[in-house]
């Protein structure tokens, strides 16, 4: 069951009614599918050209371009370590040499027990606490071998259950614009004038 | 190690000096980005404010405030605004919050910490400039600032901040927060439009993509970043002559700074902007307290990843755009990677040379060959296996890329006199060229460095950073 | 060929120029000959070597009047000025720019050749390539820009050979070739290659990449037709965009970034467009190559001449390629951008890839004679002597056809009718509209894409008319054009529609007029002009009906152009060169009654084929069983030409020269290319022999005579061979009574169309597209699967007043309830056995089979 199950339908619909061209919620859709599975499927993929009126290589040429999105299945955790200049310069580098050895995998690859998948990353702009890594892209900074162990323990004894949610939930918590509230999107070729603060405010000047 | 959650309120913050706060002055209370925290700080104040005033008033405060873009391009954005063509609409504020430089993060701390600042100036610059709708593009690789945002727009919606009719005027817009995906490349003003349309994010060629005319879906589009946004409920509240009270004429205000690397106290300084220099800011005892364990200074990168370099000749250099360029670099995103005297160049150099080869979109061919084609060879020269005729093969795809004066810094001990900022290039975005900078910058100040490895085959005895492979090249 | 196959995956280890050298002195004796129809109709072949300087001269002959006329030199013999000028300079030089022209186009025609691969002139512009860089000095100082995304401005330097452009430009070759397989002796674009071409006039002399270069699995199928060689591949968005802009069928896309960037289709949805094969013309590398050319021929062992394609009658400009006398690939040509262009040098992959049947074994090689054991081979001089007695002796011939032939074939067998004096002729099938059609105020392809609103009567024209649908489909996206459209279901243009409206098959009038008359849409009508593109979009419904719908829509817009949507080849030339009927009693339809009744002695078929082609089959059965003789002149057996008495083989597409004439009434050139197959003749010459045995003298024995003599007797055709628009003399058309009859609603109401693949003869006799006939079928909206109370594609009964047939019931919710659609011309059971050509709407009752 790859599609998008029916709340996440419901979900999606209410993302593509923010933006005044669907195409737009793509990533965020493709990023609900990967909410739900784990990983983008061939399947959600169709689904979600489906809800957007695009063709499904629409979806796939532009979902893979984007580094967050997995096409094979993922450990529940994703550890990104990070090895640019800032981290290197720390050790960033001999903390990934580190985590292979105690992961037992390469990186790139998910250990044994499907739990965790290792992987390099690119700058996570929090260079002063270098070496930095994300699981499921929440930092942890400064961060030692010892405590690196400390950490792959933890998430399999599923201490950090409460602070980590599983890979491709983005955030625990969603925007909702509220119906009583929101303005609504409108399709750009739909709007022939100023917003009304702008027309009343020269009306009067 | 710390964890996220439990930051000593913004870990790598610190405003211990005695600085004037614009945009940092929450980040002390641990509940910083609760609408209550904002609420009890003047908060939405600036907003009340700015309405209480006509849309072209805010705007001219703005322009007067000389607000300079923190995006890395440092463009006025009171000018920005005014780039609209006259009777197109409607008009749209895409907020950049895909912070990816190396070296940087300010927005980060901008959107974890206090969000309801950000949404306050979004909704100050759509009143000002006539934006009808509002979208927040976060990095998808920030869950925290996702989870806070997401939670500061319900609660802002639910105060009558956002929305229909918001403080009972007739000013309506909604903020939609969108999640990036992760690519650096969508920093790129075109190309975070382009992904948020749901494309591929490529960088569009200006002309005759300037977002101003031909933006999101095709209309006039103001991109602001993070930082310069959180900087309008201060200049709406207080005016443009408290703002420009700070900082020099041609920079006011004050500027977020991340300093890290090899100094003792690496963290992120809310820094007054134009006056302050690199020397303040590497050896300061308020700011990042010299370098570790004692050792010298080699060189830093002064402008997040894609600068040139500089030397400890280029200490006294302030925080001011012309100054920089013409000591031939950029501040570009308020960044500072510092190195001691235990680097190998060579092997930093290559962290950045292949973190631009690794984020180049493929679009324009200079970057997408020769980003690789450099990131290959400077990867065998760090391994030990690199030739002479390497190192002219670098120059030639480098020229490929940037045609012509390559900008770098004086070295008083090379006998080199600076050639100033910007370069040309060949390519529609920065992004090529950036892949060439750090080792064009590092050939050029240390080439010694690279003569020992390649001519002479040195044995190395440390190497603090190593190479590891661009993913499928 | 397996060879090749497999020298492709070794890899040479030499530096990248040496196999270009190779190339070069391989076909150094030899050069290729312009190629002005090839991948790069954009690069005119004396801009590929700018040493050969005549051509220059000539622009700088032209440039220098234009500049002196724009500066008003009165004494001068008056150029007159361009209002829109912009004038810039190219290397120092004046120029006289087309406002809004880009500096690529505008720096060409100053006679300055900027490389390129990423531009083409007929998509928008990316600026990806980069290799179009020139210095652009709008007052500012020179800087280094794409000339494929800037537009001149008054007073612009435009620097193409500084130092810093030819850096520029070499290092993006060199950059371009880095990653670039050293397989030019194998590829089959060695020899027509813009990156070979272009790495010879712009490029470095040599490569000083060492690396390992990038592996990709060597081609991979992305369509039926089409192979991609990602390593060849420059990325640089052509096809990609082709996809998207111009056919609208986003099936291929760029997918991973950066270096790792790779054009891919979505897993198991293949790149099944009408229009892959333009991909394969316009990859400025050999990264896409078509599979009916793969490793047939080198580029400079070619021969091309400039052509019209006939399997349609869009008629779109194409150049015929071959090689030792077989025909081997065609390309499509574009006028150019300051013309009014047919086609825009696109195809679809049905007109060619169609060469495969001009050079089919099955093709009819002799004359054939019935016997008693059959039809047998016979000599011309047996069969001949054979169809003049047959003639002679006949009181009643019949003629029908003539719309595969050239206008010179179609114009010399009318010549003949006449002379014999045969009443009933028609060059349509019953499957068209009343020759009366094309004697409306005629719009031009042209008019429409420009009009404000286009009228849709009739088929779906990406399956019928597949260019006409490109260029409107261009049209509603980009241009300000709103298409109305009248269908009995969901057509390829539907979604590009500004309104469409759906009708029960055979009520389009009453639904015309009642929408047409809207305030809102009259409003739209009078905005500006108004083109009605009229055909038969139901071939179970009669062409009254769509007449009724035409007339109707013409009595909203009175001053509406009209565009006829008649299919066949030549159908235009045919009827208005003689082949048109003079009235309704003399049609397709009453001369095959006329057959059945026994009234015909002798029915010449002229490349028809009546048996496949005539929407009632049983009419066209009892007519060509009733006839008393047949004579078939065809290029391939049919079933038809089974039923012949005698059968006369005939020439084929570029094995005859002539003309030819499109729905725009445009006459164009068919180029004579390759030889005969077998002992076939044109139709022409056929015609001529045949009268003089018969003792007639039609006036011309030579196709040159027979093109004076059309000039001479066809007052609508004395301009068409300069330019100019045929008319032709068609009786004029009928007015119609209505003819709706409202559903039952207890039946389903049938649709009879084409689909682009059917079994047309050029289509069949073409092994590559043959096989994308998608099989007989009928189809219903989903929801009406219940009501019969089948499951999806189960074969039922479908019963109307004429007959029965068996299909499989598919569902398809581009089917209108209570509609069954059904492609005509297909492999398997006959829906025409449904069709009564006398009835003017065709019933069904659905039955299940257990």
């Amino acid at each position: 069951m790859s599609r998008l199950n029916d709340q996440n339908v419901a979900l999606a619909k209410e993302i593509i009614a923010r933006y005044p061209k669907k195409k737009s919620a793509l990533i965020p859709l493709v990023h609900l599918s990967q909410q739900q599975n784990g990983y983008v499927t061939e399947a959600a993929m169709k689904h979600v050209a489906e809800l957007i009126d695009v063709t499904p290589a629409e979806v796939y040429g532009t979902a893979t371009f984007y580094e967050m999105f997995r096409f094979e299945p993922t450990g529940k955790y994703l550890i990104n370590i990070c090895g640019t200049m800032s981290c290197a310069l720390m050790g960033g580098h001999d903390l990934m040499h580190h985590a292979e050895h105690k992961l037992g995998v390469k990186a790139g690859s998910t250990t044994d027990d499907g739990l965790i998948t290792l992987q390099h990353a690119e700058c996570q702009a929090a260079c002063t606490e270098a070496p930095t890594l994300q699981v499921n892209y929440r930092h942890r900074f400064r961060v030692t071998p010892a405590e690196f162990d400390e950490l792959v323990d933890d998430l399999r004894a599923g201490k950090l259950d409460g602070e980590i949610p599983p890979h491709g939930t983005l955030g625990r918590n969603r925007q909702h614009i509220p119906a009583d509230r929101a303005v609504g999107a409108v399709p750009p070729e739909q709007v022939d004038g100023a917003p009304a603060w702008v027309t009343i405010k020269e009306e009067g000047s | 190690m710390s964890a996220q959650g439990s930051y000593p309120w913004a870990a790598g913050y610190y405003d211990d000096g005695d600085r004037p706060q614009i945009v940092t002055s929450r980040f002390k209370y641990e509940d910083s980005h609760t609408i209550e925290r904002y609420h009890a700080t003047g908060g939405y104040e600036g907003l009340k404010k700015a309405l209480s005033m006509r849309p072209e008033e805010v705007h001219d405060e703005v322009r007067k405030s000389t607000l300079l873009g923190r995006g890395g391009a440092g463009f006025p954005a009171g000018v920005k605004w005014g780039f609209t063509p006259q009777g197109v609409w409607p008009r749209y504020l895409v907020v950049n919050g895909d912070e990816s430089e190396p070296g940087t993060y300010k927005d980060r701390l901008l959107m974890e910490l206090d969000p309801h600042q950000l949404i306050e100036g979004c909704l100050i610059a759509c009143y000002a400039a006539g934006l009808s709708q509002c979208f927040l593009y976060i990095r998808g690789e920030m869950a925290v600032a996702h989870e806070r945002v997401a939670k500061a727009l319900d609660d802002a919606y639910a105060h009558g901040y956002i929305g229909r009719n918001i403080l009972g005027t007739d000013f309506s817009v909604d903020i939609v927060l969108h999640w990036g995906a992760g690519a650096y490349v969508v920093g790129e003003e075109t190309a975070l439009i382009e992904s948020l349309e749901g494309e591929r994010g490529m960088p569009r060629l200006k002309p005759p993509y300037f977002p101003a005319a031909i933006g999101l879906y095709g209309k006039p589009t103001i991109v602001n970043n993070v930082e310069t946004l959180s900087n309008l409920p201060f200049i709406a509240l207080n005016g443009s002559a408290a703002y420009t009270a700070i900082g020099t004429e041609t920079s006011p205000g004050t500027r977020m700074i991340a300093v890290s690397g090899h100094v003792e106290r690496p963290g992120v300084f809310e820094i007054v902007n134009g006056s302050t220099t690199f020397r303040d800011l590497i050896y300061g005892d308020e700011f990042s307290q010299g370098m570790r364990e004692g050792r010298e200074l080699k060189t830093f990168v002064p402008g997040g990843g894609s600068a040139p370099w500089f030397l400890p000749d280029q200490l006294d250099i302030p925080f001011e755009g012309r100054e920089a360029s013409s000591a031939g670099s950029m501040l570009g995103s308020g960044a500072v990677m510092v190195m001691d005297d235990t680097t190998d160049i060579p092997a930093a150099a290559l962290t950045l040379v292949k973190f631009y080869a690794h984020e180049s979109c493929g679009k324009c061919v200079p970057c997408r060959e020769g980003g690789t084609w450099l990131y290959r060879i400077v990867e065998r020269i760090v391994a030990g296996n690199g030739t002479d005729a390497d190192l002219a093969t670098i120059l030639e795809v480098g020229e490929s890329i940037c045609p012509g004066d390559m900008p770098h810094a004086a070295s008083a001990r090379l006998g080199l006199d600076a050639v100033p900022f910007p370069y040309k290039m060949t390519t529609i975005c920065f992004v090529g060229p950036s892949a060439y900078v750090p080792i064009h910058s590092a050939m050029t100040l240390f080439p010694e460095e690279f003569e020992a490895i390649v001519t002479k085959r040195e044995v190395r005895t440390t190497i603090p950073v190593t190479a590891v492979p661009v993913g499928g090249a | 060929m397996s060879d090749h196959e497999h020298s492709e995956h070794d890899e040479q280890p030499e530096p990248d120029t040496s196999s270009a050298d190779q190339e070069a002195a391989e076909r150094g004796e030899e050069p290729p000959e312009p190629q002005a129809t090839d991948a790069e109709a954009d690069v005119p072949a004396d801009d590929e070597q700018p040493e050969e300087a005549s051509a220059t001269a000539d622009d700088d002959h032209a440039i220098a009047d234009e500049t002196q006329g724009g500066e008003g030199a009165d004494e001068e013999a008056p150029i007159a000025p361009d209002p829109d000028a912009v004038t810039i300079t190219v290397n120092g030089r004046a120029f006289a720019a087309h406002q809004g022209e880009l500096v690529i186009n505008a720096a060409e025609r100053a006679g300055e050749y900027i490389p390129r691969f990423c531009y083409h002139p007929r998509m928008s512009s990316v600026g990806m390539c980069r290799q179009c860089l020139v210095e652009i000095d709008t007052g500012r100082g020179p800087a280094i820009q794409p000339s494929c995304m800037i537009t001149v401005a008054p007073d612009m330097a435009v620097i193409t050979d500084s130092h810093t452009v030819e850096r520029a430009q070499e290092g993006v070759l060199e950059l371009l070739l880095a990653n670039h397989p050293l397989d030019c002796p194998v590829c089959d674009k060695g020899g027509e290659c813009p990156l070979q071409d272009q790495t010879m006039s712009h490029g470095p002399g040599e490569s000083r990449y060492v690396e390992q270069k990038r592996h990709y699995e060597k081609p991979i199928p992305i369509s039926d037709h089409v192979l991609l060689d990602r390593e060849r591949c420059i990325l640089c968005d052509r096809c990609t965009r082709f996809a998207d802009e111009v056919a609208g069928d986003k099936l291929i896309h760029f997918i991973d970034r950066g270096n790792n960037t790779e054009v891919a289709t979505f897993p198991d949805e293949p790149f099944a467009s009408y229009f892959s094969g333009n991909t394969v013309q316009i990859c400025p590398v050999g990264a896409l190559t078509a599979k009916p050319y793969r490793f047939k021929a080198r580029p400079w062992d070619l021969e091309q001449a400039d052509s019209t394609c006939t399997t349609c009658s869009v008629g779109c400009r194409v150049s015929v390629h071959s090689s030792r006398d077989q025909l081997l690939r065609y390309q499509g040509v574009d006028t150019g951008l300051d013309t009014d262009s047919v086609n825009l040098g696109w195809m679809c992959d049905r007109g060619r890839f169609n060469f495969e049947a001009v050079e089919s074994e099955l093709r009819l090689a002799d004359p054939q004679i019935r016997g008693e054991a059959g039809l047998a081979t016979s000599p011309w001089t047996s069969a001949l002597s054979i169809v003049e007695q047959l003639l002679r002796d006949a009181s009643t011939v019949a003629l029908l056809g003539g719309a595969r032939s050239t206008n010179e074939g179609a114009f010399a067998w009318a010549k003949l009718a006449d002379a014999l004096g045969i009443e009933h002729r028609d060059a349509q099938l019953g499957d068209g509209l009343p020759a009366g059609v094309l004697d409306l105020p005629r719009a031009t392809i042209d008019d429409a894409v420009n009009a404000s609103t286009v009228i849709l009567l009739g088929p779906d024209l990406k399956e019928e008319l597949p260019v006409l649908y490109l260029r409107l489909r261009e049209a509603a996206v980009g241009g300000g054009t709103k298409l109305v459209e009248f269908s009995t279901q969901e057509t390829g243009l539907t979604r590009y529609a500004w309104k469409s409206v759906r009708h029960a098959p055979g009520m389009g009038a009453t639904e015309v007029a009642r929408t047409l008359a809207d305030p809102a849409m009259a409003e739209q009508l009078a905005s500006g002009k108004v083109v009605i593109v009229a055909g038969r979009g139901n071939l179970a419904a009669s062409e009254e009906t769509a007449l009724a719908a035409l007339q109707a829509a013409r009595a909203a817009v009175p001053e509406a152009t009209v565009l006829p949507a008649l299919r066949r080849g030549n159908v235009v030339g045919a009827l208005q060169l003689g082949l048109a009927p003079a009235d309704a009693a003399h049609d397709a339809t009453a001369t095959l009654q006329a057959c059945a009744d026994g009234k015909v002695d002798v029915l010449v078929l002229l490349g028809a084929d009546p048996l496949n082609d005539c929407p009632d089959a049983d009419l066209a059965r009892r007519g060509l069983a009733g006839a008393r003789r047949i004579i078939s002149i065809d290029t391939h057996p049919s079933e038809s030409t089974q039923q012949a008495d005698v059968v006369l083989p005939a020439a084929a597409f570029a094995e005859q020269s002539g003309t030819t004439t499109n729905l725009e009434g445009r006459v164009t050139d068919v180029a004579h290319k390759v030889t005969a197959h077998g002992t076939s003749r044109p139709d022409w010459m056929i015609a001529t022999e045949l009268a003089a045995r018969l003792g007639h003298d039609l006036g011309f024995a030579s196709i040159a005579e027979v093109t004076a003599a059309i000039v001479a007797d066809v007052p609508g055709y004395a301009t068409a061979f300069d330019g100019g628009f045929a008319t032709g003399a068609v009786p004029a058309l009928p007015d119609v009574s209505n003819h709706e009859q409202i559903p039952s609603g207890y039946d389903f109401r049938l649709v009879v169309s084409r689909k682009l693949y059917d079994r047309a003869v050029n289509t069949v006799m073409s092994p590559s597209i043959a096989k994308l006939n998608i099989g007989a079928g009928a189809r219903v909206h989903s929801l009406d699967l219940p009501r019969v109370g089948v499951d999806d594609g189960t074969d039922v009964k479908l019963i109307s007043a004429k007959g029965s047939v068996v299909l499989p019931l598919i569902a398809d919710d581009t089917v209108q309830r209570g509609t069954i659609w059904a492609p005509f011309n297909m492999a398997g059971a006959d829906v025409t056995d449904l069709v009564d050509a006398a009835a003017s709407v065709t019933d069904v009752r659905i039955e299940r089979l257990t």
